[in-house]
């Protein structure tokens, strides 16, 4: 049974193998389904081994399979070596599965791309990539996965390449994301070197062992691997690389920049939450800082008229939720709503696709309107997504999980009133961005009509993910309702639990305010974008709706600050400074040979005055003495 | 013998290939490649006689030169020396078939250069003499000042200039050292001798060590190089034609990396220890400056040759950290820095064959043209970066925690480095391959010849970056060897390494 783990993500590998080697002989229906065939398989294989992990529970709570030992240096070993836990199991799950479903997607919605091939063996290499990163036993192996993740992201981002603001995109992810990176890699280094070993769970039994709680190594290298989270995971300051990373096609913003990539910090933070406990003071930055992302992003999306990008932004701050949920404790609640997002983010942006794709290409919702009645699927699909996402009470999916972060941001022992108050402030935002993206795109007139009717290749993944946003909370009920710990209970097997305060028998008024405040989110949205009175008109021009539009300004700052001082320190010295001397030290010697080819010029009388100029310099010199 | 027999064969095919090249300018093309691919015949057939690389030399071959003087003919092999030959053989061989269609006048001569290029490295690299060493060290001198002057481009003839001064300015100083060496031995022990053996361990006050090893530095830091000795480098590169290009970064520089590992770690213990936090400085230097320029420039392959700069920081950081991650990096950094630099220049020799310009401003979309040349250079450009699965990732990774343990400023600032090579690697492909094009170029995509050479470049870097490990167990017992020099030394000397804040704030 353990060595199937190695099969899933080596399939999408092969895949990509072949599809990159055989490419241009196969038909575009046959790249189509090896890509995606080879992620069904993962998928399948996937379940098999996830029911029999939670059947027969090993008691190490675990598999583990090594496939080669990569480097052994000195005392540096490191090997390709997969672990299976409750919290790798619920992320190769939404890989595969939501993965799959995106990758039959793109079969229908790239079918006219001249890059359908290379499209698919990217994507095959994302999911390979991105399933090592959750699967490696050891943090080296992450970071192959984690750099990997970053070039696929990359090169989809930048997938249109002939359009050059693409490709700037791109290089702005790689570019943010690196930098954050280059952090964690150091963070990584401090690891290797205090506790000789790269195996995460050797690592995490030493530093608890060896650290004492909030000591300044613990500290320094939680912080460091934090720079390596919020780059990936795009939060504050790090997050400007994901609103234009929405340059990519549609399925790929749904797979990387919604539903797995940008989680990775989120894994990454879970996966090494011992450093994190032995750092309070960075789980408390995390908590702010995931607290003033859903905020600001959430502001943002509020103004945003590019249908994906008021999608990135809300990216951006629900993993601002989970970052928060991280930051005071609560993981299984992080990875619940990480699970949930994905499902009804990914459904979001595919729908979005098809909006656009059949629309020609039109990003601006105010261009659009009146689609509720044109393309019904794509309407109901995305209406359940809007809700999942504005947390409606207790039909949606993500009620469950974004009360519970809301729940632990007031009752867990490192939370409090303020960290909650962000927190209801972000889902008010939440649902009110959302029913407005709802109300503008869909109801009033029809500004521009669909040129086409998206096949079943594109609707029928929207129908099972809107299902889920649906249903999959269901599977993890508050205490106050219901009371049934399904998720928590299989990812508590490897996460630890959250303490909270004595205050239980609040919970349900939390309940019951974050699900009013929902519903008059929802219900502001239809007075402000349905009925659309004058002073919205009016907001929508002022200089505040533009600040949030250009998302609080960060990047003209960053621009000011780094990327011109950078290309004007290049430009100034292009031809190298040191150069300039070695070219002088010639100058030099000409102009010399210059100086004294005047003396030789053939002149007798020159020479004979400067003899007598040196007789009578000589004859002084010795008459003085 | 086979040790002889290298060089010979060598020395044999490049006379062969000038006289063939009278009647023929196809043969001195197939006697350069029957003569490298005997060389690397025999040197695999060594690789897999050996069954263990835990000796001192794996063949060790003695016998006099001129006796008078003390001088031998002492050529040896170890593990590190055998890595540096198979690279130097495969690259040699690579630098026949680029040129195959290039280099199309005077092609006799051209081989013959090439050919004695290849001979004085392999020489460098087995010379276990120092007089020895001297002679192979000036012979890749001239053919090489040769093959940028004659087959260069437009600018050839300022840049032959500018890499013979720099190279023979600072080879002679090697050779006052040498020479020094040789009578401070001999004064103090009455063996005059260039025999690298007996000169290990040689007495002699820290000032001399100093003024001596300084001597031997300049020639390997020009050569590596080093900022700021830096500027022969970016001209000669850029001038040189691709076959030559390709041997100066990927061969040439590796001469000065392994002299300061074979002869002045194991010669000046003490005065490298010395010396070190300079040299890492030097090292951070080359990195952050040489990135910063290669984000700078145009042409093609001078930005290449910048990265080269950059790359060759690691080496310099890698080697003054005196550890053994450090200089299994090293190596793996030699290695890994020789295929994917080589790579790089090998692409822009395919494409200022097709487009006659190696300005990246009149680039641009290339990809729609020539999708796969497009996905060798996004590889290159990824090892550039160091992608984690490519060969340059594992050997900047164990540089950087080498480096780490005995100076943590310098690694982190070497980590920025890291970052740097990002803008530079993504703007090659930017300005190349994406983005609108700049010319409508009528150009073909790779051609099976180049194919061939291209698709064995990525299949080592893959193997180095998965699979490094037979590199390590080659080259550990060289390296253990020299570490071993600077141990013996550290007791007297301990105030050089950093004080570890790892070890201690476990505690």
């Amino acid at each position: 049974m353990t060595n199937l783990i190695v099969l899933i993500p080596a399939l999408p590998l092969l895949s990509f193998l072949i599809l990159v080697l055989f490419g241009g002989k196969l038909s575009r229906k046959v790249a189509g389904w090896i890509g995606a065939g080879s992620i069904g398989v993962a998928a399948l294989l996937t379940i098999i081994v996830g029911i029999s992990f939670i059947k027969s529970l090993p008691e190490t709570k675990s598999y583990s399979v090594v496939i080669w030992q990569w480097l052994h240096v000195g005392n540096l070993t490191a090997n390709i070596a997969f672990r299976l836990d409750s919290l790798s199991l619920v992320f190769i799950f939404v890989i595969t599965f939501v993965g799959f479903l995106i990758h039959i997607y793109s079969i229908g919605f790239m079918a006219n791309d001249e890059g359908f091939t290379r499209f698919f063996a990217y994507m095959n290499l994302f999911v390979s990539s991105m399933l090592i990163l959750v699967l490696a036993d050891n943090i080296l192996l992450m970071y192959l996965g984690w750099e990997g993740v970053g070039l696929c992201s990359y090169l989809l981002i930048g997938f249109l390449y002939k359009e050059p603001a693409n490709g700037a995109a791109a290089r702005k992810a790689f570019i943010i994301t690196r930098i954050g990176d280059t952090a964690m890699i150091i963070g990584i280094f401090i690891l290797f070197l205090s506790f000789g070993t790269f195996n995460i769970q050797d690592i995490m039994h030493l530093a608890s062992a060896k650290w004492a709680i909030g000591s300044s190594l613990a500290v320094i290298t939680a912080a460091l691997l934090l720079g390596g989270a919020l780059g990936k995971s795009a939060q504050l300051p790090l997050q400007t690389w994901l609103p234009d990373a929405m340059a990519g096609p549609s399925p790929v913003s749904a797979l990387i920049h919604a539903a797995t990539m940008v989680t990775a910090g989120v894994y990454l933070i879970a996966r090494t939450n011992v450093l994190f406990s032995l750092a309070p003071i960075v789980q408390t930055i995390i908590a702010i800082i995931g607290a003033l992302t859903l905020l600001i992003a959430g502001f943002s999306a509020l103004a945003q008229h590019d249908l994906k990008r008021i999608l990135a932004y809300s990216t951006i701050s629900q993993i601002g939720y989970m970052f928060l949920a991280l930051g005071v404790g609560a993981y299984s609640a992080a990875i619940f709503h990480f699970m949930i997002h994905a499902f009804f983010k990914a459904l979001l942006f595919l729908a979005a696709g098809v909006v656009i794709l059949v629309l020609n290409e039109e990003h601006d919702i105010f261009k659009m309107g009146g689609l509720r009645k044109r393309m019904p699927v794509v309407f109901w699909t995305f209406l359940i997504g809007s809700a999942s996402l504005s947390a409606l009470p207790l039909i949606t999916a993500d009620f469950y999980s974004k009360d519970a972060i809301l729940w632990f941001a007031f009752s867990s022992n490192s939370g409090g009133m303020v960290l909650w108050f962000a927190g209801i402030i972000g889902a008010f935002l939440t649902a009110l961005y959302s029913f407005r993206m709802i109300f503008i795109t869909f109801f009033g007139e029809a500004k521009t009509e669909p040129t086409f009717n998206a096949g079943k290749l594109m609707t029928v993944p929207l129908i099972i993910l809107a299902t889920l946003s649906v249903i999959g909370g269901f599977i993890e009920l508050p205490t106050s309702m219901g009371n049934f710990h399904l998720f928590s209970n299989l990812v508590n097997n490897t996460l630890p639990n959250i303490a909270i305060k004595n205050v239980e028998q609040l919970e349900w008024l939390f309940q019951l305010i974050s699900a009013l405040i929902a519903s008059i989110g929802i219900y502001l949205a239809y007075r402000f974008y349905f009925k659309k009175p004058a002073y919205i008109e009016a907001f929508n021009h002022s200089r505040l709706n533009h600040f949030f539009e250009k998302g609080f300004g960060f990047d003209k700052v960053y621009d000011v600050l780094f990327v011109k001082p950078i290309v004007w320190l290049a430009e100034i010295d292009k031809k190298d400074i040191f150069d300039q001397l070695n070219i002088s030290i010639s100058r030099l010697a000409i102009w010399g040979n210059h100086f004294l080819s005047i003396a030789q010029n053939g002149k007798l009388r020159w020479y004979l005055l400067s003899f007598a100029i040196g007789i009578a310099f000589i004859l002084t010199l010795m008459l003085t003495k | 013998m086979i040790l002889i027999y290298l060089i010979v064969i060598l020395l044999a095919g490049a006379f062969l290939a000038w006289l063939a090249g009278n009647w023929s300018a196809v043969l001195p093309r197939v006697i350069s490649l029957v003569a490298l691919g005997i060389d690397l015949t025999l040197l695999v057939l060594i690789l897999f006689q050996t069954t263990t690389f835990n000796t001192k030399w794996l063949i060790d071959i003695q016998s006099n030169w001129i006796p008078q003087f003390g001088i031998g003919l002492h050529l040896a092999l170890d593990g590190l020396s055998l890595l540096m030959l198979l690279l130097t053989f495969f690259l040699g061989i690579i630098a026949v078939i680029i040129s195959w269609k290039e280099i199309n006048s005077k092609v006799g001569f051209f081989h013959f250069n090439l050919l004695l290029i290849l001979a004085g490295i392999i020489g460098v690299f087995i010379s276990l003499d120092l007089f020895l060493f001297y002679f192979f060290w000036e012979l890749m001198l001239v053919p090489m000042y040769f093959l940028i002057g004659i087959w260069g481009h437009e600018n050839r003839t300022k840049a032959s200039y500018k890499f013979f001064l720099y190279t023979q300015a600072s080879g002679l100083l090697m050779f006052i050292s040498i020479l020094a060496l040789y009578f401070v031995h001999g004064d103090s022990t009455g063996i005059y001798t260039f025999d690298y053996n007996q000169l290990l361990g040689t007495q002699m006050s820290p000032t001399t060590a100093m003024l001596i090893m300084s001597g031997f530095l300049a020639a390997f830091l020009v050569k590596l190089p080093v900022v700021p000795l830096h500027n022969w480098l970016p001209d000669a590169h850029s001038e040189a034609p691709t076959a030559g290009s390709l041997i100066l970064a990927a061969l040439l520089l590796k001469t000065g990396a392994y002299g300061l590992l074979r002869f002045v770690v194991p010669l000046f213990p003490s005065a490298t220890q010395s010396f070190a936090p300079i040299g890492m400085a030097l090292g951070v230097l080359g990195i952050l400056y040489g990135a910063k320029l290669a984000f700078a420039q145009t042409d093609l392959k001078r930005l290449i040759a910048y990265t080269s700069v950059s790359h060759m920081g690691f080496v310099m950081l890698g080697i003054f950290s005196f550890n053994e991650l450090a200089y299994q990096g090293v190596v793996m950094q030699m290695i890994a820095h020789g295929i994917s630099t080589g790579a790089l220049f090998i692409m822009a020799g395919q494409l200022s064959e097709r487009i006659h310009t190696r300005d990246i401003n009149q680039m641009g979309g290339l990809w729609e043209k020539a999708p796969f040349m497009g996905a060798i250079g996004l590889i290159f450009a990824m090892a550039s970066l160091g992608l984690p699965g490519l060969g340059n990732f594992i050997a900047e990774l164990l540089i950087l925690i080498g480096a780490f343990k005995v100076n943590v400023l310098m690694s982190v600032l070497a980590c920025v480095g890291l970052i740097a090579a990002t803008l530079y690697s993504l703007r090659i492909l930017q300005k190349v391959f994406f983005g609108k094009k700049n010319t409508d170029w009528k150009m073909n995509d790779l051609s099976i010849r180049e194919k061939v050479v291209s698709v064995s470049l990525v299949i080592i870097i893959v193997v180095l970056g998965l699979f490094p490990q037979p590199v390590f167990d080659v080259a550990k017992p060289s390296l253990l060897k020299t570490l071993e020099r600077t141990k013996s030394q550290e007791s007297g000397n301990k105030t050089f390494i950093m004080t570890q804040p790892i070890n201690q704030s476990t505690n």
